[in-house]
């Protein structure tokens, strides 16, 4: 294993810890307005208007299987860039940007959750806590595969 | 290694376009041989590309083009003269350098294919066995050619002076002087001045060659009309090299006026614009709100500079049709001799412009129905000669402008489309029945070919009749946002014609609104908006085995409600809306008109009070929750209304209101009466505010009783959509949906609103085939027109036109029929003595009309399927069976009134082609 550092743009969701590579993160915006797409995947919250640009925001809680936000709490919006486009990862909370050790990485362990396995790369071993590392491009994909059929059944 | 990449690419795209230019001259040289201007272009074309290839190593590639110039000199040099033969020849070597520049893009080597039997096929024709005469055009004296030289040089002077429109007309009529001198020209004396002055008039063409131009042709051939003199000059005597010189002086001088643009980065700054158009429309509305002068002028320069930057921008995108019909002599001329039949183009409109992602989109529908009007359309000569036709076909190419949109028509004066043959097609394929097919109207039958699977070619050519092709062409066109029109003469030829809107970035589009949602219809397919109030509400709407129609004029229009097609009227997320839909009905109106009169009553009350003239609790005067509005405002008009904003603003109004008041009746008692009269008039004015949104909500509450309807045009059938609120139409910057949201049908696109929301742009044909509405619209022109038939006796009538199996003719208005069936006779059961049969999951009696009316003379037999008719008025139906559906008549209905023994069976008598017809009154039938 190499010793190579790596940033992380971290965040909370329900009681997860998760992290993103700072590269693929563009921007981090508050709570923004969103226009609802019916029929869309329920992970699919709605459209934001990012100066110009439209941005599918993608509940995280949703897609990792978790409860509902709180009506209250307002999510955070982790845009994301997927292709040329950009894609909003909706978070309870964001956290630091933190440089982690590549020697602290670790593959998901087995017992957790099949829902989450799919989409978390692996962890790493903070001294206090764990940070799992988010496979965005994964996720993005297969928000799109899932989108269809998920769609049609609604209708 | 990257700069040899784009010298090569560059060549690619250069070659590609100099080889289109390539089939158009060979193609018009053919018809005139002895155009001496357009032989000089094609041998520097191949010059130019063979000079490249040596250069860039490809030298499978030189040597094609080396054999293709050899053979061109004799040619250029009047040696041989053009025949048939040597036009194919020299279009296979076009096509064999296509077929290398594409192997040069895929992999950027040249392959392996040496071209060999082409090359010798070339070789041959230069070196005919028999020397050919020389062609008669260099035996013309050359004593002409010094005459013509100093009149193109007199001209010179006026050409530069003048504007750019005269240098266009002088140029031709030089051309036409320098004309009579060209047959003269020997390769030595080709003069340079002329080959410019070729690329003047024709100036379109070339221009049209440079990819990304924005065609500006006076200006280019201007600038080329000063330059040629100057060549002439030095280089008239440098005959071997001047040809080739002056291509690259053109090269030069074209390059000067044109530049070469990559298409993402026109595409990056369309986007860019359509965002400007947005931050405009938003420092508009603020600017409106504004007293700054200085803000007001400068948000309306920004307008207007705006609008010119978004028409420029967009201009940049747009090219003439003439570049998407340039292929399609070429495919023409392979085609019709392949099937042994002469055709001619003619184009018009060739200039039209469109946006280049369209220009791209339309190439192949257009190929593939040319290809179609040339094999099916057009007859063999003697055919044509045998209908008193000339025996030259001739294929309309036309584009115009009209309405916001493109029109593109390909005619042809071929055979038109037989109907009959395509009804029996469509049968024996199994794609309508027989009974539908019978009852086609032609343009209905017409639409046929429209359909997957449908070919009428008796055989299968290479060319089509493959059955894949119509439905494609339809479908390419409908993505773009176009429709397909086919209109047929027999005997006479077919159009088809193709609307196309300019541009796919920005279109006008209708804004609407449901579940508190805007969304977006493109205009295109809008044709008219109804909105149904008072008592229409609630009949105006009308059920069809349980699916809403609506009666437009007279015809059945099918309903989608757009808050059951999105799911959004029960949805989770909305069912805050869904809840007050469901108890507010219509009375809404009712509580706003109450509150507004309680205020007023309040109010009156309130300048009494503080006149002296009559009693008020102080809490009523200033506290907002204890006067009558507020005791309404603060219990069931919140509770009902809470969600609306315009009640947010109406609380907040109130209560500043009542505050006021509270400052009144302080500055009162203060007895600082100049203080009380200032805020009393904060008071009039907050008041005044109050009863202005009451007014308003009143207004929005009436119209959300009211049902709007969208009538829609999809794919040829009409819906019409039902939305909560029709708001506005505007131009709108089309996005594309993200790939999370590609699979919904249902949307076309996203835009951006002009306060900045995202709104989604809806898919009219997407919302119609996901509603299942596409297949039963199949039937409706069956259901037809459902007019009252005693109001509209005089009036034109679609009847039904059926037989019971004996001399009689019967009809019955299609108005009152919902489906025509067939079923098997051994579906029919007994019931209580009568027929039935299971329908759609009801049971549906059965009326044998033949036994009603005692079938006279022939013996009936039973038949092996029942033809039914059915009808349905309310909650009852009933299916009619009657031997034969003949005809589908429109006919004015003259009836005689009937006393026989069936009169009440019959609504009267009268005379459908030729024969006494007895019309059937369906209405007292279904109760026998």
């Amino acid at each position: 294993m190499s010793n190579t550092q790596h940033q992380f743009c971290t965040f909370y969701v329900d009681d997860l810890f998760l992290g993103i590579n700072v590269q693929q993160v563009q921007e981090v915006i508050r709570y923004q307005e969103m226009t609802r797409v019916p029929l869309a995947p329920p992970a699919v919250r709605g459209l934001i208007n990012l100066r110009g640009q439209i941005v599918t925001a993608i509940d995280l809680r949703c897609w990792l299987g978790m409860p509902k936000r709180n009506p209250d709490q307002l999510p955070m919006n982790v845009i994301v860039r997927d292709g040329g486009n950009a894609v909003s990862l909706l978070v309870d909370r964001i956290g630091d940007v933190i440089e982690v050790n590549d020697e602290f990485f670790e593959p998901p362990p087995s017992t957790v959750q099949a829902s989450l396995r799919g989409l978390i790369q692996g962890a790493y071993k903070l001294s206090d806590e764990l940070l799992l590392l988010l496979d965005t491009g994964r996720a993005l994909a297969e928000c799109d595969s899932r989108g269809v059929p998920n769609s049609r059944i609604a209708s | 290694m990257e700069m040899l990449d784009e010298i090569v690419s560059e060549f690619l795209v250069e070659s590609y376009e100099s080889l289109d230019q390539l089939d158009r001259d060979l193609m018009a040289l053919e018809e005139s041989p002895d155009d001496r201007d357009r032989m000089s272009s094609i041998f520097r074309t191949i010059h130019t590309i063979k000079g490249t290839s040596g250069f860039l190593a490809f030298p499978h590639l030189e040597k094609v083009a080396h054999v293709g110039e050899s053979l061109l000199v004799p040619l250029r040099d009047g040696e041989l003269s053009l025949n048939n033969e040597i036009t194919d020849g020299l279009l296979g070597m076009v096509d064999a350098i296509r077929g290398i520049l594409a192997q040069v893009e895929t992999d950027g080597t040249e392959g392996d294919e040496e071209f060999a039997a082409l090359i010798a096929r070339l070789e041959e024709l230069r070196c005919p066995s028999v020397t050919q005469p020389a062609a008669p055009a260099a035996a013309e004296p050359i004593v002409e050619q010094p005459e013509a030289k100093p009149k193109a040089a007199k001209k010179t002077p006026a050409r530069k002076k003048s504007s750019a429109k005269s240098a266009a007309t002088t140029t031709k009529t030089t051309r036409r002087s320098t004309k009579k001198a060209a047959p003269a020209a020997s390769v030595a004396d080709e003069s340079p001045d002329e080959i410019p002055e070729t690329e003047v008039s024709e100036s379109i063409d070339s221009a049209d060659a440079q990819e990304n131009k924005i065609p500006e042709p006076p200006v280019v051939s201007k600038s080329r009309a000063v330059a040629a003199p100057v060549v002439a000059v030095k280089k008239t005597n440098e005959a071997s090299l001047a040809a080739a010189d002056a291509g690259n002086e053109q090269q030069s001088s074209l390059a000067d006026s044109s530049v070469r643009l990559d298409v993402s980065l026109l595409d990056k700054l369309m986007n860019l614009v359509g965002e400007l158009v947005l931050s405009r429309n938003q420092i508009l509305q603020f600017a409106q709100n504004s007293e700054d002068a200085a803000m007001i002028a400068t948000s309306q320069r920004l307008n207007l500079i705006t609008t010119e930057l978004q028409a420029g921008v967009m201009k940049t995108r747009m090219q003439p049709i003439r570049n998407a019909w340039s292929k399609l002599p070429r495919v023409v001329r392979d085609l019709s001799i392949s099937c042994g039949k002469q055709v001619q183009v003619v184009m018009e409109g060739a200039e039209t412009e469109l946006d280049k992602t369209i220009l791209e989109a339309i190439k192949d529908p257009l190929t593939h129905i040319v290809r179609n009007s040339v094999d099916h359309g057009i007859e063999p000569a003697d055919v044509r000669k045998a209908n008193g036709k000339p025996a030259q076909g001739t294929l309309w190419l036309r584009a115009y402008h009209e309405g916001g949109q493109v029109n593109i028509e390909i005619a042809d004066d071929g055979g038109g489309i037989g109907l009959d043959r395509v009804r029996e097609k469509a049968i024996e394929k199994g794609l309508v029945t027989a009974e539908q097919a019978a009852a086609m109207s032609d343009h209905e039958s017409t639409q046929l070919i429209l359909l997957p699977g449908f070919s009428t070619a008796a055989k299968v050519t290479n060319v089509s009749g493959r059955g894949v092709g119509m439905d494609v062409v339809k479908t390419n066109v409908e993505k773009i946002g176009g429709t397909l029109e086919i209109q047929t003469r027999p005997g006479q030829g077919t159009t088809l014609r193709i609307k196309i809107p300019l541009t796919l970035a920005i279109i006008p589009a209708l804004i609407v609104s449901t579940d508190g949602e805007r969304y977006a219809i493109p205009q295109v397919s809008l044709l008219e908006l109804v909105r149904l109030e008072g008592e229409q509400v609630t009949t105006g709407i009308e059920y069809v085995h349980g699916a809403p129609v609506y009666r437009l004029r007279g015809k059945l229009l099918p309903l989608v409600y757009l808050s059951h097609a999105l799911g959004t009227h029960c949805s989770a997320d909305s069912r805050e809306q869904c809840e007050y839909r469901d108890d507010s009905n219509n009375g809404w109106d009712v509580d706003f008109v109450m509150a507004r009169s309680k205020h007023l009553a309040w109010k009156g009350r309130l300048r009494a009070y503080l006149d002296g003239r009559e009693t008020m609790s102080l809490d009523e005067a200033v506290s907002p929750r204890a006067c009558s509005l507020g005791k309404w405002l603060y219990d069931e008009g919140m509770r009902d209304f809470g969600h609306l904003p315009q009640v947010v603003q109406l609380e907040r109004l109130h209560a500043d209101m009542h505050a006021a008041v509270g400052k009144v009746i302080q500055h009162n008692e203060q007895g600082d009466k100049a203080g009380a009269e200032k805020h009393l008039l904060d008071v009039e004015s907050l008041s005044h505010h109050t009863v202005a949104i009451l007014d308003e909500l009143k207004q929005t509450a009436e119209g959300n009783g009211a049902i709007n309807i969208v009538v829609l045009r999809a794919n040829d059938r009409e819906y019409g959509l039902v939305v909560d609120r029709v708001n506005d139409s505007a131009e709108i910057v089309v996005k594309p949906l993200s790939r999370q949201l590609k699979g919904l049908s249902e949307y076309a696109g996203t835009t951006i609103m002009g306060d900045g929301r995202v709104a989604l742009i809806l898919d009219v044909m997407g919302l119609a085939v996901a509603s299942g509405l596409t297949a039963d619209l199949r039937n409706s022109d069956h259901t037809g027109i459902a007019k009252d038939i005693t109001a509209t006796t005089t009036e034109t009538q679609t009847l039904l036109v059926v037989d019971l199996g004996d001399t009689r003719q019967f009809a019955l208005p299609t108005s009152m029929v919902a489906r025509l069936e067939k079923v098997s006779s051994t579906a029919v059961e007994m019931t209580d003595n009568r027929e039935v049969i299971q329908y759609r999951g009801k049971i549906l009696p059965i009326v044998r009309l033949a036994n009603v009316f005692g079938a006279y003379g022939s013996q009936i037999e039973e038949p092996h399927e029942l033809q039914i008719i059915v009808y349905s008025e309310q909650n009852h139906s009933c299916g009619f069976a009657v031997n034969q559906i003949l005809d589908i008549v429109e006919t004015k209905l003259n009836l005689t009134e009937d006393d026989g023994q069936h009169s009440d069976k019959l609504l009267g008598t009268t005379v459908i082609h030729d024969r006494v017809t007895d019309v059937l009154n369906l209405c007292s039938l279904a109760r026998y």
